[in-house]
């Protein structure tokens, strides 16, 4: 039997209208997105109060002078002006020796090595590497830096402990950046007849370079913040004075924090949530350059 | 009758495999000089694969293996004191998707030339004569004269593929590999690129890899006709298209399949 006309045009009505099925699948949407959005906020949450707890407790204690002083009186008084410093030093020379290797690497993997057992094997360790605890990484820089080359406990053995423990940042980072590269800007070199270094050299890095610089920064701001692997190799609890070569020890915000908030007896409440201020500064600074960088690199290509 | 020398690509029982497959079968061909010769086939017939093992840009892939003869001006360019460069410099290539690179314009053209010359000292006049008698060869100059030092990513797709053709000539090639040049611009960029592919016959070989068939005989000299891995039919375009040899070939120009 057929439909008549009527029929027909009221069951087309029906077909477009709402049903109870079409309700429930919009309210279930409608429930995880509401509760992803959530989780999100829940996530920014311990930032804020973190950084709000600092302010409020340690803020009223920075002062230029904090920066630019001694700690004195058993620690309990003055600035910070010597483990600033040493952090400084830790870090620069962290980065010294890991950015130059990192990035080597990175380019051989990314550029040159083809995918064999051994490149395999090697991206395993990267990957191994960089989920060593810091703890061990401080061992290994006590046991190869300190004591086998016998750099003592010193400006030079905490770098290279911490230099080993960014290099798999550095390494995965800037392969990251060389991978997004095109494909077809390297095919478009070869086929002039540009050899794979010409390529890498003209082509490849200056695109990549906003990347790479990305993932230097980060690692500094992850350096910086290190206590582990600094404590056994050259981090000093107090030195009455500042650094004079790679081979002095030296004072670090990261233990600084650490001794103020548990060593010391009779240490003013503020003392180490301002410590803590001016570490978390030094890293919140260091991401935004590193932001700043990105975009003011991306604004520059077009592709 | 043609002697050797008219051949600007000649190869001799190329078999190639992509790890296990097998994907070019036998391919005894002889392409001839100054003369725009098109592949055409359906998906997968292994056009492309050949045009690409005839600047061994397939290689970087790892997993291919040749055997066979590749001759390119009477040399065979997989025998072993052959140099890699040399090959790329001799037999340009065209992407599917126009590559430019991401510096002007001015730097595309003089890119492939200042990777070659390292002893000679070229004055600013010398790269500027360089830009303009290759922009003008691809008959892009009148339009980006202005704008040289403009990025060349700027461009429309059309103008990028024939900046991406004009790149290759300061180098000097012999041959020109094209693989469906056309494919990513509109009719009136297809025009535009198959016009002055047209232009740059008899100065350069130019081998043209397309899904079109009627741009095949629109813009080819000769026709080759491919097919699962292997020759299957190739003459003049003019007599392919209207009286072919071999089923298949009818089949396919008839779009009886691909």
């Amino acid at each position: 039997m057929h439909k008549t006309t009527l029929e027909k045009a009221n069951s087309a009505e029906s077909m477009f209208s709402v049903s109870a099925l079409n309700v429930k699948n919009k309210k279930t949407q409608k429930l995880y997105s509401v509760l992803f959005l959530m989780m999100t906020l829940l996530l920014i949450l311990p930032v804020l109060v973190i950084l709000g707890t600092l302010i409020v407790k340690g803020g009223s204690m920075i002062s230029i002078d904090f920066l630019f002083t001694d700690p004195v009186n058993g620690m309990t008084e003055g600035g910070v002006f010597p483990a600033l410093l040493g952090t400084v030093w830790l870090v620069s020379l962290a980065l010294l020796v890991s950015v130059p290797l990192g990035i080597a690497a990175a380019i051989y993997l990314s550029e040159y090595a083809s995918d064999n057992w051994f490149t395999r094997i090697i991206n395993l360790a990267i990957i191994n590497l960089a989920g060593v605890p810091s703890i061990v990484h401080a061992l290994f820089g006590l046991g190869a830096f300190v004591m086998f080359f016998g750099f003592g406990t010193s400006i030079l053995a905490a770098s290279l402990t911490l230099a080993i423990m960014t290099l798999p940042v550095v390494i995965v980072s800037t392969r990251e950046s060389l991978q997004a590269v095109p494909h077809a800007f390297r095919e478009a070199c070869w086929n002039m007849g540009a050899t794979r270094w010409q390529t890498i050299r003209r082509v490849v890095l200056p695109n990549a370079v906003s990347g790479i610089l990305t993932g230097v920064i980060l690692e500094v701001s992850r350096t910086t913040g290190e206590t582990a692997p600094i404590m056994f190799t050259g981090a000093a609890f107090f030195l009455p004075f500042l650094p004079q070569g790679i081979f002095d020890q030296t004072m670090a915000l990261s233990l600084h924090l650490f001794v103020v908030s548990t060593q010391v007896p009779n240490v003013p409440e503020a003392l180490p949530y301002a410590v803590a201020l001016v570490l978390i500064g030094m890293v919140l600074l260091m991401n935004s350059v590193s932001i700043a960088l990105r975009m003011y690199l991306r604004g520059q290509k077009k592709w | 009758m043609n002697t050797a020398h008219d051949y600007a690509i000649t190869t001799e029982k190329l078999n190639l495999w992509y790890g296990s497959f097998q994907a070019l079968f036998d391919i005894d061909l002889n392409i001839r000089n100054g003369m725009i010769t098109s592949l055409i086939g359906p998906s997968g017939c292994g056009k492309s694969t050949f045009l690409r093992s005839v600047n061994r840009i397939n290689e970087r892939l790892g997993y291919v293996r040749i055997d066979g003869k590749i001759n390119v001006q009477e040399q065979n360019i997989y025998a072993e004191k052959v140099e890699l460069v040399q090959v790329r410099k001799q037999i340009g290539m065209v992407f599917q998707r126009p590559n430019p690179l991401p510096v002007s314009i001015k730097e595309n053209i003089l890119f492939g030339h200042k990777l070659h010359v390292k002893d000679k000292k070229y004055s600013a006049a010398d790269y500027n004569d360089i830009v303009e008698k290759s922009l003008r060869q691809v008959l892009l100059w009148d339009k980006v004269k202005d704008s040289l030092d403009q990025k060349a990513t700027a461009l429309s797709l059309e103008e990028q593929q024939k900046l991406c053709i004009a790149r290759l000539l300061p180098v000097k090639p012999n041959i020109l590999l094209m693989d469906e040049p056309c494919s990513a611009l509109d009719p009136k960029g297809t025009a535009a690129v198959e016009e002055l592919i047209w232009e740059l016959r008899g100065e350069y070989s130019i081998l043209l890899v397309t899904h079109n068939m009627a741009q095949a005989r629109r813009a080819s000299e000769e026709c080759i006709f491919m097919l699962m891995g292997k020759v299957i039919e190739h003459k003049e375009t003019s007599d392919l298209f209207v009286t072919p040899d071999k089923k298949e070939t009818a089949d396919y120009i008839e779009g009886r399949y691909g």
